[in-house]
C-alpha cells in the first residue's frame, strides 16, 4: 500500500493511499496529487540516505510521498 | 569542489522566486565567505588602529581606547549573535502534532541524527558543501573551521502553525534534492570562525556543532 502524505498543522494528513491492482484508489491518489500540486505544494520523494527527488507526477511504485509547502529565505 | 551539475528537472521550484540571485556553488560560497571576512577585518582593523594611536598620542586618551577595542569586538559579535538565531526553536504546536511530525522526521533520518536531533533540535546533513546542521528555522553549514548561518523556513500561506517536525522536515527534504538550490534560496545571515557562532548558540545546540565539527575533522 502506497501512501501520499502532506505536511501540515496536524503533523501530517495521509490524503490518498494505493494500490497499483486497484484502478480506483490510483486514481483517486492521482486526483489528490493534482489538488495538492494546485494549492501549490511540492512533492517529494526520499531516495535512500541523503537523498530526496522532487516529482512532477505521482510515482505510482514508491511507498511514499511527500507534500510540502515551499521554502523562502526568512 | 566542483559544482555539481544538476538537471534543470532536479533544481528547487523555489528558486523561480529569486530568479535574480545566481546558483550558488562551492566556487561562490569560498567567495562570499572570503567577503565577510574582509568585512570583519574593516570592521576590527579601524577600531583597534584607532585604540592604539590614541593611547600612544596620549595616555589619557585610555578611556577612548578602551571604547574602541569594545568597537572592535562587539561589532563581529552582534553579526555572529545574528547567525546564531537561525538555530533558534520556534513555538511548538500541540502536543498531538508535535508527535506525529516527529515520528514522519525520524523515519526520514538514521538513528544517529535522531538522536542529535531529541538532544539539540537539529539534524546533522552531509552535503557537499560542507555538513549541514538543519533547524526550524534555518540551517548552519559546517566547513572546516567556518560556519555559515543560513536563514530559511516552510512558508504556508494558509498560517497553519507547522510542528517542529515538519519544518525541519520541509528544509531536510529541499537540501537533500537540491543542495545549492538550497543555499541560493536561503538567506546567509553570516559566515565566519565556528567559535564565534559556537559561543552565541544555546548551550545544548553547541554539542550538534561539536559533534559535525569533530566528524569534519576526522574526515579531513
Amino acid at each position: 500500500m502506497s501512501r501520499l502524505i502532506r505536511m501540515d498543522g496536524s503533523g501530517h494528513t495521509t490524503l490518498a493511499e494505493w494500490t497499483a491492482e486497484d484502478a480506483a484508489s490510483v486514481e483517486a491518489a492521482v486526483a489528490a496529487f493534482r489538488d495538492e500540486l494546485e494549492r501549490g505544494s511540492i512533492a517529494m520523494v526520499a531516495r535512500g540516505p541523503g537523498r530526496a527527488e522532487h516529482v512532477r507526477e505521482l510515482p505510482l511504485d514508491e511507498p511514499l510521498v511527500i507534500m510540502r509547502r515551499p521554502i523562502a529565505g526568512g | 569542489m566542483p559544482a555539481a551539475a544538476v538537471p534543470p528537472d532536479a533544481a528547487l521550484p523555489e528558486l523561480a522566486s529569486v530568479y535574480w540571485r545566481p546558483r550558488m556553488t562551492a566556487e561562490r560560497l569560498r567567495r562570499r565567505d572570503r567577503l565577510w571576512t574582509l568585512t570583519t577585518v574593516a570592521h576590527v582593523v579601524p577600531f583597534v588602529a584607532v585604540a592604539v594611536v590614541m593611547v600612544l598620542l596620549s595616555p589619557v586618551a585610555l578611556p577612548v581606547s578602551l571604547a574602541a577595542l569594545a568597537h572592535a569586538w562587539l561589532i563581529p559579535a552582534l553579526y555572529a549573535r545574528r547567525g546564531a538565531t537561525v538555530t533558534r526553536s520556534l513555538a511548538p504546536a500541540s502536543a498531538g502534532p508535535e508527535r506525529v511530525s516527529l515520528g514522519l522526521l525520524g523515519d526520514l533520518v538514521g538513528p544517529d541524527a535522531r538522536e542529535l536531533h531529541a538532544h539539540t533540535g537539529l539534524v546533522p546533513e552531509p552535503g557537499r558543501l560542507g555538513t549541514w546542521l538543519v533547524g526550524e528555522a534555518g540551517a548552519l553549514l559546517v566547513s572546516g573551521r567556518r560556519v555559515s548561518c543560513w536563514c530559511v523556513r516552510a512558508t504556508d500561506p494558509e498560517g497553519a502553525r507547522l510542528p517542529s517536525g515538519d519544518r525541519v522536515a520541509h528544509l531536510l527534504l529541499a537540501l537533500r534534492s537540491d543542495e545549492e538550490g538550497f543555499a541560493t534560496v536561503a538567506n546567509l545571515a553570516f559566515s565566519g570562525a565556528r567559535w564565534r557562532v559556537r559561543r552565541r548558540l544555546p548551550k545544548r545546540q553547541r554539542a550538534a556543532l561539536d559533534a559535525v565539527s569533530s566528524r569534519a575533522t576526522l574526515s579531513a
